[in-house]
């Protein structure tokens, strides 16, 4: 039995994390074994406070993942499949299910961010790792003096253009805008790389390739019959994400895009759970926004779990 | 030391190079080989999940790693644009390839469709 169980090993889980075991929390970190947090998938993160040099991704999560470890966090890869309600210790509290087995807790911090969404075209299931990918540091380098596309134009979408231009001849940003929605200092990065074009206003209709992927055929946005075929090596997706919370469904309340909802103390609808990080429904999703969050989130489980116990600062003072 | 690397019933990844992958396939009716890079997030993840099936699956099913980094050759012949990669071998021919981490279960029923 748990005091809080933190389902998601992203910056938002990790530091809902350390902040619970520094409470002296029983604390249990769940981690998918085969969804990475997006963000160590991201060559370097430049606006992360206290490193003016830019930091990797997956070395940021390590060191996050150190740093709740040495604090007693104890972390588990499992996949969780679904949370009922439950009685712990004759308490109200949650059970997760996982793939494996299933663990009670007295709350639950879901952290599991997002996934990238897939654009839904003909040719990229097909083509998925034969020339399509979500990930430009794991399959940029086979890319070598290619021709790429990315699709997309926002943060993420321009980061990884400009760090496929470390490997490729060229790469055209596809994007159903007709400016790019990036803040403005990877926009300029952007705009002024020599390898760097644009495609605005159009959308992909599909990939094209054989063996491997070898064209993608655009279509205007406005004028759908404007329509344009690029010869290309490699097509890289980032148009979007999904919130990986479908778990969650009939469990707290989410937006129409399955986000779920909290309050400024990270409380979701669902009495003991709290949520953090990319899976809310918030304006900013950011490390640094993640963390932020994490660390209410345990502050706010901690209080919660200990009024349950009746070991509240407030309630030992009226004793 | 090329010849003591493929011993009979392996029970954890054997490290694969461009020279020996060959070998390799020859000489094991059925293995996987995990194709992986020091860049590549994700890759480290499916690291683990690896070491802890060939230790289960000993005697059945070979596992093996290459650095597509250090061995740029098995990379091209493949065609693989994408890791983590899982190249299956059965009787010295390719019969698929899963790309992308998976976790445990699901990775061991591809596997196990493959090899049939």
């Amino acid at each position: 039995m748990y005091d809080a169980i933190i389902i998601g090993g992203g910056p938002g889980g990790l530091t809902a994390g350390i902040y619970a075991a520094r409470a002296n929390m029983k604390t249990l970190l769940i981690r998918s074994t085969f969804k990475a947090s997006l963000i160590t998938t991201t060559d370097i993160i430049e606006n992360y406070p206290g490193f003016p040099e830019g930091i990797g991704g997956f070395e940021l999560v390590e060191r996050f993942r150190e740093q709740a470890l040495r604090f007693g966090v104890t972390i588990m890869d499992d996949d969780i499949s679904s949370v009922v309600k439950t009685s712990v210790g004759g308490k109200e509290g949650w059970q997760v299910n996982t793939s494996l087995t299933q663990y009670k807790g007295l709350s639950l911090i879901i952290a599991t961010g997002t996934e990238y969404a897939h654009l839904g075209v003909p040719g990229e299931v097909e083509f998925t790792g034969r020339g399509v990918s979500y990930c430009a540091t794991c399959d940029g380098p086979f890319y070598r003096d290619g021709k790429l596309v990315v699709v997309g134009g926002g943060d993420t979408a321009v980061q990884e253009a400009l760090f496929l231009t470390r490997f490729a001849r060229s790469v055209t940003i596809v994007h159903r805008r007709d400016t790019l929605r990036a803040a403005g200092v990877l926009k300029d990065k952007a705009f002024s790389n020599e390898k760097i074009s644009f495609e605005f206003s159009s959308v992909v209709e599909e990939i094209i390739g054989d063996s491997a992927v070898r064209s993608i055929r655009l279509k205007g946005v406005r004028e759908e019959g404007k329509k344009k075929t690029l010869d290309v090596d490699g097509v890289f997706i980032f148009t979007g994400n999904i919130p990986n919370t479908k778990a969650f469904q009939g469990v707290t309340t989410m937006d129409a895009k399955g986000y779920i909802i909290v309050d400024p103390h990270m409380k979701t609808s669902a009495p003991g759970i709290f949520a953090c990080g990319d899976c809310t429904a918030k304006l900013l999703r950011q490390v640094v926004t993640a963390c932020g969050d994490g660390a209410t989130a345990a502050f706010a489980a901690y209080e919660y779990v200990s009024k349950l116990k009746g070991t509240s600062y407030e309630g030992l003072k009226r004793v | 030391m090329a010849e003591e690397k493929f011993v009979e019933n392996p029970d954890h990844p054997i490290t694969l190079t461009d020279s020996d992958i060959k070998k390799a396939i020859a000489t094991y009716p059925f293995i996987v080989v995990d194709c992986w890079a020091e860049w590549c997030g994700p890759c480290k993840m499916l690291g683990p999940i690896l070491e802890n099936l060939a230790k289960k699956h000993a005697g059945e099913i070979v596992f093996a790693k290459l650095d597509v980094d250090a061995n740029p050759e098995t990379a091209r012949e493949y065609g693989i644009r994408s890791i983590p990669n899982l190249i299956v071998f059965k009787n010295g021919q390719k019969v698929g390839d899963i790309v992308g981490a998976l976790p445990e279960t699901k990775l061991l029923e591809r596997i196990k469709a493959l090899k049939g």
